[in-house]
C-alpha cells in the first residue's frame, strides 16, 4: 500500500502522521531529546561498569557525570538553544537540574560571589531539596513508626 | 543489552512527556514540575513501586529527577534499616550526597567561569 501512494497522497499522509499542534509537537521533542538524555545516560552507566564499577556507585557516578555536562552546556549558552524545543525534555532530567543552578548563578553574577552566585544558585534547585529532604524524612518517619520496612 | 537502551529511551521520554503534558495543561512552572518529580520520586519509591521502574529501565528511571526522589527514599529506607531512627534523618541526603556535592560545586565554577550572553 505504501508503495502505491501518489505524491499528494503521501503529503496527506505525512501531515496526518507529523505533529501539528503545538501540544502534540511539544509532547514529541520533550518524548526525543528527553529518551535520548536517559540513553546517554545509560551509556554512561555501562562505561563505569564496564572498567569495574557496582550499580550502585556506577549510577552515582552517572548522576554526577551528567550534572558536570549539564552545567557545561549550559556555561556554552547550549543547553538553553536545546531546551527552546525540547521544553520538558531537558526540565525533567538530572541535566536540567543542574541547567536550573548555573543558569540564575550566571544572571545574578554581578550581585557578588557570595550573595549573587552562592545564593542565586538555588533559587529553584533549593525547593527542589526542601521538598525532596522534607518528604524523604516524613516518609522514613512514618516508615520507621509503623515498622514497615 | 540493547533492549536496555530502548526501554531507557522509552520510560525516559515518556516521564519526560508527562511533564510537558503537565506545563502545556496545567499552570505549572517548570520549577514546580521540578519540586512535584522529587515528591512523587519518594512517594513511588517507599510503596515499593519506583524500584520495579528501576529495574526496567535502568537510566530511563534514574535520569529524569523522579530519580533524585527515588535515591532519597531509597537511602531512607537504608538508613532505618541500618541505623533506626537516626537514619531517618541521615540516609535520604547520604545516598544523594554525590549528586548534591557535584551540583554545587560544579554549578559555583561553572557560573563563575561563563558570563550569560547579552540578550
Amino acid at each position: 500500500m505504501m508503495k502505491n501512494m501518489t505524491k499528494a497522497e503521501y503529503e496527506k499522509y505525512a501531515q496526518r502522521k507529523s505533529p501539528d499542534s503545538p501540544l502534540a509537537k511539544n509532547i514529541f521533542f520533550a518524548f526525543l531529546i528527553g529518551g535520548l538524555i536517559c540513553m546517554i545516560g545509560q551509556g554512561i552507566t555501562d562505561i563505569y561498569k564496564y572498567f569495574g564499577m557496582a550499580a550502585e556507585p556506577a549510577a552515582g557516578a552517572t548522576s554526577i557525570t551528567l550534572i558536570f555536562i549539564g552545567a557545561l552546556l549550559t556555561g556554552l549558552d547550549l543547553y538553553d538553544n536545546i531546551a527552546k524545543v525540547a521544553g520538558a525534555g531537558t526540565i525533567v532530567p538530572i541535566t536540567g537540574f543542574s541547567n536550573s543552578i548555573v543558569a540564575p548563578a550566571m544572571e545574578h553574577k554581578s550581585e557578588g560571589y557570595i550573595l549573587g552566585i552562592g545564593a542565586k544558585m538555588f533559587i529553584i534547585a533549593g525547593p527542589v531539596l526542601v521538598f525532596g529532604t522534607v518528604s524523604s524524612v516524613v516518609a522514613g518517619l512514618i516508615l520507621w513508626l509503623f515498622r514497615l520496612y | 543489552m540493547w533492549t536496555m537502551y530502548l526501554k531507557a529511551f522509552l520510560v525516559g521520554g515518556a516521564i519526560c512527556a508527562i511533564g510537558q503534558i503537565l506545563i502545556d495543561k496545567t499552570k505549572l512552572t517548570p520549577a514546580r514540575i521540578l519540586v512535584s518529580f522529587v515528591v512523587a520520586g519518594v512517594i513511588l519509591t517507599v510503596l515499593g513501586l519506583y524500584e520495579k521502574l528501576v529495574e526496567f529501565a535502568g537510566a530511563g528511571a534514574t535520569v529524569p529527577i523522579v530519580g533524585f526522589g527515588y535515591s532519597l527514599g531509597k537511602g531512607a529506607i537504608k538508613g532505618i534499616t541500618e541505623n533506626g531512627l537516626i537514619g531517618v534523618f541521615t540516609g535520604g541526603i547520604a545516598a544523594t550526597a554525590g549528586g548534591i556535592a557535584a551540583s554545587i560545586v560544579f554549578g559555583y565554577f561553572i557560573a563563575l567561569i561563563f558570563s550569560p550572553k547579552a540578550k
